[in-house]
């Protein structure tokens, strides 16, 4: 058995595997298949000030390997999530990450000020959901507001900043940059990429919001180069993601330099996918004779 | 509950219609804990998504379930490349809310409109002979499972929307007859949305409750990523209800049309 633990921003993870946001609820559905304890974290659904009721259906659409999702940020609203939820995901033994969102500055602001009384261990910046009108991408698309956002939030919490980037950007190290400079303590990447899907036989774009945000399979590679870019650009850890549905998939995104993946849409098709990917990089490390799996982190050996 | 994923054995598979397909499948803990109304979340090899097919028959003695579906697109024509001996990948019993069952119902009309028709199966094993099953299809070539709702001593009606068998018209003719004959107790409807909103209406008019299953694309299927969305009324709230957990079935006042 190898050593999995990586430690992000202070915080010890058991395992370099984490379901993310939006894709793993509170926790409680995946909860009825195996236990929370054995993730290295859970990303929380993305939580706004107030509750949000979402985009209309159809909210998903099948790509070739893989999918659209036009959800919307659907959620409970903060005051709720602290009261019903967080107390059932503090007892779960692993490291909770909360995902926040808003439509303004002022809106991230509160809602991590709610969370600075709380005991969650990790505060993940969203500024990068496509599926919102107002805010969302919208912050995370330029270094100047994506630093601004990552200012003002940290100057409200004491809690690890991690800030979720968009790969809808054509320079996404400089916005890596430029949130580390403001203090955030780490970086999560990527987001998902906008895309369209059209039913030819009725003319009409497959979502109802039109245009959603691909994920899955299809953007491993995208995730891979951006993972790599950004974590020979930064000197705070990098959390990877985009298409992760395998052990083999995760070494290769902490090869990139990931310190730890999260898993989102592989779980739709696989719902232990976590699980298995958490076996087979133990097996990995065990049949490589590598003790840790941090000695894989950011190991790719350039060109 | 725990929620069960894996891989099960196909017992059987029957082709009985045109492009539909009939599979019965050994799971015993699944046959074992599965409600009408709920669904199996079946995963196409190599896909992406899971696809839901209702639950058209449980047999928790020999631990088995059994369901029909139509080849529409990619994933269930590969799911229908799949033989009597293979595996199939499901995951089940979904659905968090599936029929609610009134054992003291006098009389329920059951209408099932297309390839909503499999999941009024369990409900007429269980009302036998006090079920009137009503079923419409496009075309005499689609029609399925009529002898199945005789063999559960259900009154069975067939329509077909161009007379090529039974009934010529909607299921909404023979729906307000049987009901003038004699008041149903409930009203259980699945098929397509325009048919579930005409059964509505007419079960809102004689004041008769009525249950219906929707359909929505889903991905997990679990209730954790919000994509099934579909817009109902609980407690004078208008609320983005999720088909696959607040669900598939609702009861037809609580559905915003
Ligand atoms: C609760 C529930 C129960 C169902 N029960 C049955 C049944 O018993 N028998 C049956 O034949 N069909 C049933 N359906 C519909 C069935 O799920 C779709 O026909 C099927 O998913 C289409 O997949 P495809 O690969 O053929 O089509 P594609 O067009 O290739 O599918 C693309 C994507 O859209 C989704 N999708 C397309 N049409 C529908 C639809 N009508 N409802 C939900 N998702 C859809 C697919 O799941 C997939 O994710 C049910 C749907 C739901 C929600
Ligand atoms: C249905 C769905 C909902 C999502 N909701 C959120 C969200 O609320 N906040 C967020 O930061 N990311 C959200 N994401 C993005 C994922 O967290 C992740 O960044 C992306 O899907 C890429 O990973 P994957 O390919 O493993 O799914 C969502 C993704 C999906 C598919
Ligand atoms: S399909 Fe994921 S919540 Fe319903």
């Amino acid at each position: 058995m190898a050593d999995l633990s990586v430690n992000i921003a202070g915080v010890e993870f058991k395992n370099p595997v984490i379901p993310a946001s939006g894709t793993f609820g509170y926790g409680r559905e995946y909860g009825r298949f195996y236990p929370l304890s054995k993730l290295g974290g859970i990303a929380t659904k993305g939580t706004t000030l107030e509750s949000r009721l979402g985009n209309l259906a159809p909210r998903i659409a099948e790509t070739p390997s893989g999918i659209l999702n036009s959800v919307g940020l659907q959620n409970p609203g903060i005051d709720k999530f602290i009261r019903v939820e967080l107390p059932n995901l503090m007892k779960q033994e692993t490291v909770i990450i909360v995902n926040i969102a808003g439509s303004t500055v002022e809106e991230y602001i509160e809602v991590a000020k709610k969370l600075e009384e709380t005991d969650a261990h990790m505060i993940e910046l969203n500024i990068s959901c496509p599926n919102v009108k107002e805010g969302g991408v919208a912050f995370g698309v330029s270094c100047d507001s994506a630093a601004g956002i990552t200012a003002a939030v940290r100057k409200v919490t004491k809690k690890p900043l991690i800030v979720k980037l968009s790969p809808n950007v054509t320079d996404i190290a400089g916005i890596a940059k430029a949130v580390e400079a403001e203090g955030a303590d780490a970086v999560s990447l990527i987001n998902t990429l906008l895309g369209m899907r059209i039913d030819i036989r009725t003319g009409r774009p497959v979502l109802r919001n039109n245009v959603g945000g691909l994920s899955g399979k299809a953007v491993f590679p995208v995730a891979v180069r951006m993972v790599w870019q950004v974590a020979n650009a930064v000197k705070i850890p990098v959390i990877g993601m985009g298409g992760v549905a395998t052990a083999n998939d995760a070494i290769e995104l902490m090869m990139a330099g990931a310190t730890a993946v999260q898993v989102g849409t592989a779980m739709f098709a696989n719902p232990f996918a976590p699980i298995e990917i958490i076996d087979g990089i133990n097996e990995y490390l065990d049949k490589n004779g590598i003790s840790s799996v941090r000695e894989i982190i950011g190991s790719v050996k350039s060109w | 509950m725990r929620y069960t994923q894996g891989e099960y054995r196909i017992l059987n598979k029957t082709a009985i219609a045109k492009q539909i397909y009939d599979y019965t499948v050994l799971c015993p803990d699944i046959a074992r804990i599965a409600q009408p109304g709920q669904f199996v979340h079946l995963l196409p090899k190599g896909f992406p998504l899971r696809r839901p097919i209702s639950i058209c028959d449980i047999d928790a003695e020999k631990g088995t379930l059994r369901f029909v579906f139509e080849v529409r697109g990619e994933g269930t024509a590969e799911l229908a490349r799949l033989n009597a001996g293979d595996m199939i990948d499901m995951l089940a019993p979904v659905g968090g809310r599936g029929f609610k069952i009134n054992e003291n119902a006098k009389r329920v009309i059951l209408v099932g409109g297309g390839i909503g028709t499999p999941p009024m199966l369990p409900l007429a094993k269980i009302y036998g002979e006090r079920a009137v099953a009503i079923s419409g299809f496009r075309c005499s070539s689609m029609v399925i499972l009529q002898d199945d709702f005789k063999e559960m001593g259900a009154k069975t009606i067939l329509c077909t929307n161009d007379g090529s068998m039974g009934i010529k018209g909607f299921v909404t003719i023979p729906l307000i007859e049987e009901i003038e004959a004699e008041k149903p107790d409930i009203i259980f409807a699945c098929g397509p949305r325009p048919m579930l909103k005409a059964v509505a209406e007419i079960a809102m008019e004689n004041d008769i409750e009525c249950q219906v299953s929707l359909e929505e694309r889903m991905g997990c299927g679990v209730g954790a990523c919000l994509v099934c969305s579909c817009k109902a009324i609980r407690n004078g709230q208008e609320i983005h209800a999720h088909v696959c957990q607040d669900g598939p079935v609702f009861n037809a006042k609580e559905v915003i049309w």
